[in-house]
């Protein structure tokens, strides 16, 4: 085990009850990430890996879910078993957390400097007006103009991108070690979008903390990452550095999220159609028997469908789960 | 807020008159004459009757009699009970205090119980305790406030014999015991009418705090570390304060009609049994003067709860 | 519910029987309910009594129904000034007090109404009036909503492009849509109509003595509490019931009919 490693999940299962059965969100993931890294999770909605992002800090409704199998090790000590008390101390302090919706994440009621001070005055014990001045500083680190003033306004009066601010504000107000951002720029504006995605990394630099970026996005991927992890019906499909999975993706599911990625660069006369992968995710209720992306594969075999096959190392930091990875790249 | 404030003020005179005129337009359509007792009766000479019916202007266009009916009422000019003889306003303000007293006391009860209880049930949804309240809420709001008034009296005054059923103005006693009296004839009124708000409260919140408690910005929250506790009460129950103020108001007029029937029941002197004795003895200017005073006050709660909105909603007061 | 529609073919008992013999008797197999001051059978008191109940629940219901229908659909559909009006009319009308206002009306028209048409059906047709005229609002909210956000939807846009004339549009794409939300308040409508009733009845202000509606025996019971409790008991049960199975039904169409209903 690789001692820089300050998160390390291995073989976690997160499965939810429902009506119709046990729904297997995430069913046998081993993620790591190491100190200063920025890893990203990739795919395709309902893959699991909001779910995995969120069972990090145990923010998932439990139940319906539960942590069925695995450990999460944060520098070494296992999170599974911890209690809600243990729980709260790693939230913020250590672990920042960025949701997806600027729009709907904020507190209405409350100002935006106290919602960050909450935070600063749970874990850094300081008083009401020093943990405001430490938003007001925080709102300043986020290049929110004016940010004195700021900290007494309401969310609705700030716009959709400056709300994604105000919440990398509240995530990295205790100085975390890991920043968990589940696809922060997904609801924004694509010139807003690159403008947040240029803040997180410039916030990486400056504080030097690890990110975790959850994104459906290949093109985010390959300006932000080192490294990616590539997720499909509940389970790690490939994981390589990020020039590696570009240069020579191995797993037919990653070639076809590099394939749909529009370039500017791709003529028309060139008869290059920008490709969708045909068909959906499989149902996680009845998960299909052997490889789950067989039934949408184009290199699919009878061996295929047989027996599920595991994630195996290709080259240096390379693996993914496809039994022809040789043949196909 | 001021501004906000002044607006809500200025939104709410038009309801007023809106409320005048249709009570007014209800007299007037109303068959039969006001004066009739006195046409039957032979001592008064019908010129002094006509003089008397223009000195009212009742013979004057209709718009004109609404004006002056409006502006009479407004100066607290309310006229005479046909019955007693007094003023219609001095016979109001006399009792008013007792039935704002009920029922003010009976909001706390039912604040006291839908509060803790709705919160509790929410945050444990499909849970024995969230059966059990939601059960009895259902049957308390489906009991009509005669039936458990009924019930009461026949259970703690007839069969336990523990508290007085009817209600006493004058209790022959001072100091302590005074107080001791009077709690103890205020307990069944009081419990009536607030079983029954608590009952309809306790679903309000629990469905207000179940609608919030999945929204995300309750996940940002708990995402802070912040504790349980602190992330239910300041994330969950205070944005699920925002639309319970709404539905408390929009049953104020309920309030006020259950109080008229339990102050019926237990005899409680206040102005709805005041209402009722009145229709009961024709006396049009009480049952008018009455009407009114309920109106206003329905009026002056709605102001209140828009406050109470403004100030739990920042998204209002911007507006 | 079943036995009061069906319970004048079972219970022959005629409401009206004076037995001076069997004053106040407590149920019994003669009377199983019992009997009041003038020795009449309660049970046959209590049926007859909940079919006027119910029918006035019902009746009252419809007028509601039909006058909510109508504002919110009027308001729906043209919007503007017209529904800024309708809206204010509403909000006015669901802030007055009820009850007084209630007992005002029929205080002041019941006389009129009952030498035009004889007291039983001129209190009756005064009363569900006068209840429906004060239940229409939550109606006319729900089916205006409705139509804000029905109207925007693609299949609307679709008849409209095809031509369709705006009663047509109304009547075949939008109401149906909005019936669902209506069943609901009109089923809650009952109950508070069957409420309201009573509530007059119990006041002594409802139908004449001699109609035994339940409101009407609780009045005519209050004062004979400590020596004939069940005389009160029957007919506040079966308001009690009553209106606790119209909330249950009421409450389980809205969990049937909403999708966003959580498990």
């Amino acid at each position: 085990m690789n001692d820089g490693r300050i998160l390390d999940i291995q073989g976690l299962k997160v499965h939810f009850a429902t009506d119709d059965g046990m729904v297997r969100a995430v069913d046998g993931v081993d993620i790591g990430i190491d100190r200063g890294e920025t890893v990203s999770v990739v795919g395709e909605s309902g893959c699991g890996k909001t779910v995995t992002a969120m069972t990090i800090l145990k923010l998932i409704a439990m139940p319906p879910g539960r942590i069925v199998a695995g450990r999460i090790l944060w520098q070494g000590r296992d999170l599974v078993p911890m209690g809600p008390e243990q729980m709260r101390s790693i939230r913020a302090k250590e672990i920042g957390f960025v949701f997806q919706e600027p729009m709907t994440s904020l507190n209405p009621v409350y100002t935006v400097g106290s919602q960050i001070a909450e935070a600063i005055r749970e874990h850094e014990g300081l008083s009401r007006r020093a943990a405001l001045d430490h938003a007001a500083e925080m709102l300043r680190l986020v290049n929110i103009p004016n940010p004195s003033r700021r900290v007494h306004d309401y969310p609705h009066q700030f716009s959709g991108g400056m709300r994604q601010r105000v919440m990398i504000a509240m995530a990295l107000s205790c100085s975390p070690k890991l920043l968990i951002a589940d696809e922060p720029t997904t609801a924004l504006d694509v010139t807003i979008q690159a403008q947040i995605l240029d803040l997180l990394d410039e916030m990486k630099q400056r504080l030097g903390m690890a990110v975790l970026l959850i994104t459906h996005a290949m093109g985010v991927v390959a300006e932000t990452a080192q490294r990616v992890v590539v997720m499909y019906a509940g389970k790690v499909v490939e994981e390589a550095p990020v020039a590696a999975l570009f240069a020579r993706p191995r797993h037919p599911y990653t070639q076809g999220l590099i394939r749909s990625i529009p370039r500017l660069d791709m003529a028309a006369t060139e008869h290059r159609r920008l490709e969708a992968i045909p068909g959906t995710v499989p149902s996680l209720l009845h998960p299909p028997a052997g490889c789950r992306f067989a039934a949408r594969c184009r290199h699919a075999v009878e061996a295929c469908r047989a027996e599920e096959p595991a994630l195996r190392e290709l080259g240096p930091g390379h693996k993914a789960a496809c039994i022809r990875a040789d043949e196909i790249a | 807020m001021t501004q906000y404030l002044v607006r809500r003020l200025i939104i709410a005179i038009p309801s007023l008159l809106g409320i005048s005129v249709i009570l007014f337009t209800v007299l007037a359509l109303a068959p039969g004459d006001p004066f009739e007792e006195l046409a039957t009766n032979p001592a008064i000479p019908p010129d002094v009757r006509a003089n008397l019916r223009a000195s009212l202007g009742l013979d004057d266009p209709i718009h004109v009699r609404y004006l002056s009916w409006l502006l009479a009422m407004l100066r607290g000019e309310w006229g005479f009970s046909f019955v007693s003889r007094s003023p219609v306003a001095d016979l109001i303000l006399q009792r008013l205090p007792t039935t704002i007293a009920v029922i003010g006391a009976a909001q706390l009860l039912a604040l006291a119980i839908a509060l803790p209880v709705g919160i509790y049930a929410a945050t444990r949804p499909y849970s024995i305790f969230d059966q059990i309240a939601n059960t009895l809420a259902f049957v308390g709001f489906s009991l009509p406030t005669f039936f458990t008034g009924l019930l009461f009296i026949l259970l703690f005054s007839i069969y336990l014999d523990w508290l007085p059923f009817v209600f006493r103005t004058q209790i022959d006693a001072t100091g302590w015991r005074w107080w001791w009296e009077q709690l103890r004839q205020s307990i069944m009124p009081v419990l009536v009418l607030g079983l029954f708000q608590g009952a309809a409260w306790t679903r309000f919140v629990r469905s207000a705090v179940l609608d919030v408690i999945r929204l995300d910005h309750v996940t940002t929250a708990r995402s802070k570390g912040i504790s349980e506790s602190a992330v239910t009460m300041r994330h969950v129950v205070r944005n699920a304060m925002i639309p319970v103020v709404t539905l408390v108001a929009l049953q104020m007029p309920a309030v006020f009609g259950g109080a008229i029937v339990t102050e019926q029941i237990f005899r409680v002197p206040g102005i709805g049994s005041l209402l009722i004795s009145a229709i009961l003895a024709n006396d049009t200017p009480v049952i008018m003067g009455v009407t009114f005073v309920f109106a206003c006050l329905v009026v002056f709660f709605n102001l209140v709860a828009d406050v109470l909105y403004g100030w739990l909603d920042p998204r209002i007061s911007y507006r | 519910m079943l036995a009061v529609l069906l319970g004048p073919l079972l219970w022959s008992v005629p409401i009206d029987e004076i037995d001076f013999t069997a004053r106040l008797q407590g149920p019994s197999w003669d009377h199983p309910l019992g009997t009041d001051d003038l020795g009449q059978d309660l049970l046959a008191r209590i049926l007859y009594g909940g079919r006027i109940s119910l029918a006035v629940g019902f009746a009252a219901m419809l007028v509601a129904v039909t006058f909510g229908v109508l504002v919110g659909a009027v308001a729906g559909m043209s919007g503007g000034r017209v529904d800024a009006g309708l809206m204010w009319l509403t909000d006015l009308f669901l802030s007055l007090p009820q009850l007084p206002l209630l007992l005002l009306i029929i205080y002041l028209f019941r006389d009129a109404l009952t030498q035009v048409v004889g007291p039983e059906i001129g209190v009756f047709i005064l009363i569900v009036i006068v209840i429906g005229g004060f239940n229409w609002m939550p109606v006319a909210r729900l089916v205006r909503a409705q139509f804000f956000s029905l109207r925007e939807k693609e299949f609307v846009e679709a008849a409209r492009a095809l031509g369709a004339s705006r009663l047509r549009l109304v009547l075949r794409h939008i109401l149906p849509n909005a019936l669902g939300p209506v069943i609901v308040a009109a089923t809650i409508d009952v109950a508070a109509a069957i409420i309201a009733e009573s509530t007059l009845s119990f006041l002594g202000l409802g139908f004449p003595p001699d109609i035994p509606t339940w409101g009407r025996l609780l009045f005519d019971a209050k004062d004979n509490l400590d020596f004939a409790p069940h005389w009160a008991l029957f007919p506040g049960l079966a308001i009690f019931l009553t209106v606790l199975s119209i909330n249950f039904l009421g409450d389980g169409l809205r969990d049937a009919l909403d999708p966003r209903r959580v498990k």
